[in-house]
């Protein structure tokens, strides 16, 4: 048996005094796409953000394993320098900081990590233009302050940019198609199932069936109450658009 | 969640890597302050009765006057009489051969990564390297020579042009002008001594490096700073010292006069020793900086970086009474840790159609105070005056605080006088969000810094704007809780 890229078991996550995820457990296989669906409040952006190291999430039980080794112990810049990515429910304005300044930092950062050479600033031009094009994204993006003053389409479709560029091997997306135009959305759902590959594992959270239609995800779980209630096919991301999450409830 | 406690502890350590002390030989007056030691002083110095009468007189205006207390500042009193106000490396080289240095004094100086006794200088940049009170070096340049350019040490001015130093020491910053200027105008040792003549653009950058070596030893360097008219000249200071258990006194003096057309830059990279974690030791940093545009069409800007000493008092300050002169002032101030900096600028406007730009930065960290002072004042006569001043704080964790102090006072309804203020914090959400991009803390707040700061880094001579970018990472490193 292979070991799965993500294997989290019988996790706990408390937030203050408040625990929010309940002896939480999940198996993602390298390649596949999981999906994880359910009410607000349920527990989803808690559990994205335990995966990303965010402080002051504090797990109280349970382990996660990523690419067999123990997720938990690592930085937050150490687990996505290994290829973790969450691309953000509210991605944060930096004033100051240019974009292209940052996504040179961290691309390199990564690099570094990967054993590979510092690139060219030149080659690192061309390759972030290319890319950003493909998401619609021209230069005058590029030179402005790091989501300061976007959208929140052009937010939305700066996490792709950087999940694109970065390439990692865990994809967390959280609720990166709320807030999007019909247009928008296409661009996103394209340039993310363009991204999907044998390497490549995807957890995606989400409220809607519209993404998936890209994306064709494995495995679809629903989230109740800090828990996953019912797994399944992509059926069940179509029975709850039509009747919502009653039935799980 | 390993570590994040760490990061925070690690949060007031300071790294200051030039915290250390050089065995030079030293020649050194007893601590103490009297007429004794002014004489004493300037027989050292081997100085004309005309400025040892000068000191004199700044002594007895200091004796009378009183330490300011209304800065933001908390500081328990100076002991001026425990302080020695002379120091000096013994083996000084002649210019012509600089061989003859104390091989310690070319260590300290190769440690401290300021090439001024190598032979191989950074291009396009001439040195003046201060230890203590005096001039231990100065970078010959033949080009500055040829242009008729005077880049030396005070000390040599004295004595090689004295109609010049006589003419402008004291007209920019009075040896009464304030208690530390008097101290100044008493004690005064080595600063530079710039003189660019009519129509000159100096074609690279002029550059003094002063260093505190002796324990107990205050330093109390003068500079200064003349443009002829239609000259241009670009000076950058720089400045650093041991890491030592008790406070050490800076209070220099720098006066700059700028001609008709004449523009001069001044950029500064202030590094002394800020004192440890707890706000043990550090430099007392009380300066008076201050240019006169007397011509019409002039222009003086000040730059700085101040990111050491454990306390400082400062307002480089611009007197525009030339008309349509220009004055700027372009900072950044970090503090951490314990440090205390109450910094500013001064813009007076005398002259018709004058204009000032003011843009201070300040970085608060740990649990330091920064606050911004600053005052625009419009004399009478000051028609179709222009200032506009941006006084932004960034606060790093909390437990630092910051101030913002302007003060406008205009005398002239025609003025027009713009003031802008923000405050923020690098928030948590910030750097979590550069860490889950695989940048590591330290370079994170490096990142959202300079961004902050690109404005004034921008200003700094190209040469020294990498140092400098370098130097407030360095100051921030792990400056996070």
């Amino acid at each position: 048996m292979t070991t799965p890229l993500l294997h989290i078991n019988n996790l706990s996550v408390a937030v203050g005094d408040t625990t929010i995820i309940k002896y939480l457990s999940l198996t993602l296989p390298a390649g596949e796409v999981q999906v994880i669906m359910g009410p607000n409040g349920s527990g989803k952006s808690t559990l994205a953000a335990t995966l990303a190291g965010k402080p002051g999430y504090t797990v109280t039980a349970g382990t996660i394993a990523y690419q067999g080794t123990d997720l938990l112990t690592m930085l937050s810049e150490e687990r996505a320098q290994n290829g973790v990515f969450l691309a953000f429910q509210y991605p944060v304005e930096i004033p100051g900081l240019n974009m292209i300044e940052f996504l040179r930092a961290s691309l390199n950062a990564v690099r570094e990590h990967r054993g590979q050479t510092v690139i060219e600033p030149m080659d690192f031009l061309d390759l972030v233009r290319k890319k950003a094009k493909t998401l619609h994204l021209g230069d005058a993006f590029l030179n402005r302050a790091v989501n300061h003053g976007f959208s929140g389409g052009e937010k939305k479709r700066n996490e792709v940019l950087q999940l694109s560029l970065l390439q990692p091997q865990l994809a967390i997306l959280d609720e990166t198609d709320s807030g999007l135009d019909a247009d928008a959305m296409i661009t996103v759902a394209n340039a993310i199932a363009e991204l999907r590959s044998k390497e490549r594992s995807f957890l995606v959270v989400t409220h809607y069936a519209k993404l998936l239609h890209y994306l064709k995800p494995d495995r679809v779980h629903v989230m109740v109450n800090g828990n996953i209630v019912h797994s399944g096919g992509n059926e069940i991301a179509t029975q709850i658009e039509r009747e919502g999450y009653r039935s799980f409830q | 969640m390993k570590n994040e406690k760490n990061i925070i502890a690690d949060a007031t350590k300071t790294a200051y890597p030039f915290g250390f002390h050089s065995a030079i030989a030293t020649d050194r007056i007893q601590p103490g302050l009297d007429e004794i030691t002014i004489r004493q002083i300037a027989k050292r110095r081997n100085e004309p009765s005309w400025l040892l009468e000068w000191r004199l007189s700044a002594y007895q205006k200091w004796k009378i006057m009183r330490e300011p207390t209304w800065a933001n500042l908390h500081y328990p009193n100076i002991d001026f009489q425990k302080m020695s106000y002379y120091a000096a490396p013994k083996r000084r080289p002649q210019l012509s051969s600089l061989e003859e240095v104390d091989p310690v004094l070319r260590e300290t100086f190769a440690k401290l990564g300021i090439p001024v006794f190598e032979q191989e200088r950074l291009s396009g940049v001439a040195i003046d390297a201060v230890v203590d009170s005096v001039s231990v070096a100065t970078s010959v340049d033949e080009t500055l020579e040829k242009l008729g350019i005077i880049f030396c040490s005070l000390g040599e001015a004295v004595h090689r042009y004295p109609e010049l130093v006589k003419k402008y020491l004291g007209t920019v910053v009075p040896k009464d002008d304030n208690f530390f200027a008097a101290l100044n105008a008493t004690v005064m040792s080595d600063g530079t001594f710039v003189y660019v003549p009519k129509n000159i653009h100096c074609p690279i950058e002029l550059s003094t490096y002063f260093r505190m070596n002796e324990a107990n030893t205050g330093q109390f360097e003068r500079t200064l700073i003349i443009a002829e008219a239609g000259s241009y000249v670009s000076y950058l200071e720089g400045c650093t010292a041991p890491r030592r258990e008790e406070n050490q006194l800076h209070a220099a003096v720098v006066e700059i006069v700028a001609l008709d057309n004449a523009e001069v830059r001044y950029a500064t990279v202030q590094n002394w020793y800020p004192g440890d974690e707890h706000g043990k030791g550090g430099i007392y940093n009380f300066v008076t900086k201050r240019g006169r545009c007397l011509g019409r069409n002039a222009k003086i800007a000040w730059t700085q970086v101040e990111t050491g000493a454990s306390i400082t008092w400062k307002y480089p300050s611009v007197i525009l009474e030339g008309d349509n002169s220009k004055g700027a002032f372009y900072s950044v101030a970090v503090t951490t840790a314990h440090q205390q900096a109450d910094t500013g600028t001064k813009m007076i406007h005398l002259g018709r159609h004058t204009k000032s730009t003011v843009i201070a930065k300040s970085i608060a960290a740990g649990e330091s105070r920064n606050t911004y002072r600053g005052l625009v004042k419009v004399g009478k006569g000051g028609d179709g005056v222009h200032n506009f001043s941006q006084c932004d704080s960034l606060l790093i964790g909390g437990k630092s605080s910051a101030y913002t102090f302007p003060t406008l006072e205009s005398r002239n309804a025609k003025a027009t006088i713009q003031h802008e203020a923000t405050t923020s914090k690098i928030g948590d959400d910030q750097l979590f969000y550069l860490t889950q991009r695989g940048i590591r803390t330290e370079e994170a707040v490096g990142l959202i810094v300079n961004g902050y700061c690109r404005e004034i880094m921008g200003r700094l001579p190209m040469e020294f704007a990498v140092e400098a970018k370098k130097l407030l990472s360095l100051t921030l490193a792990g400056a996070v809780g």
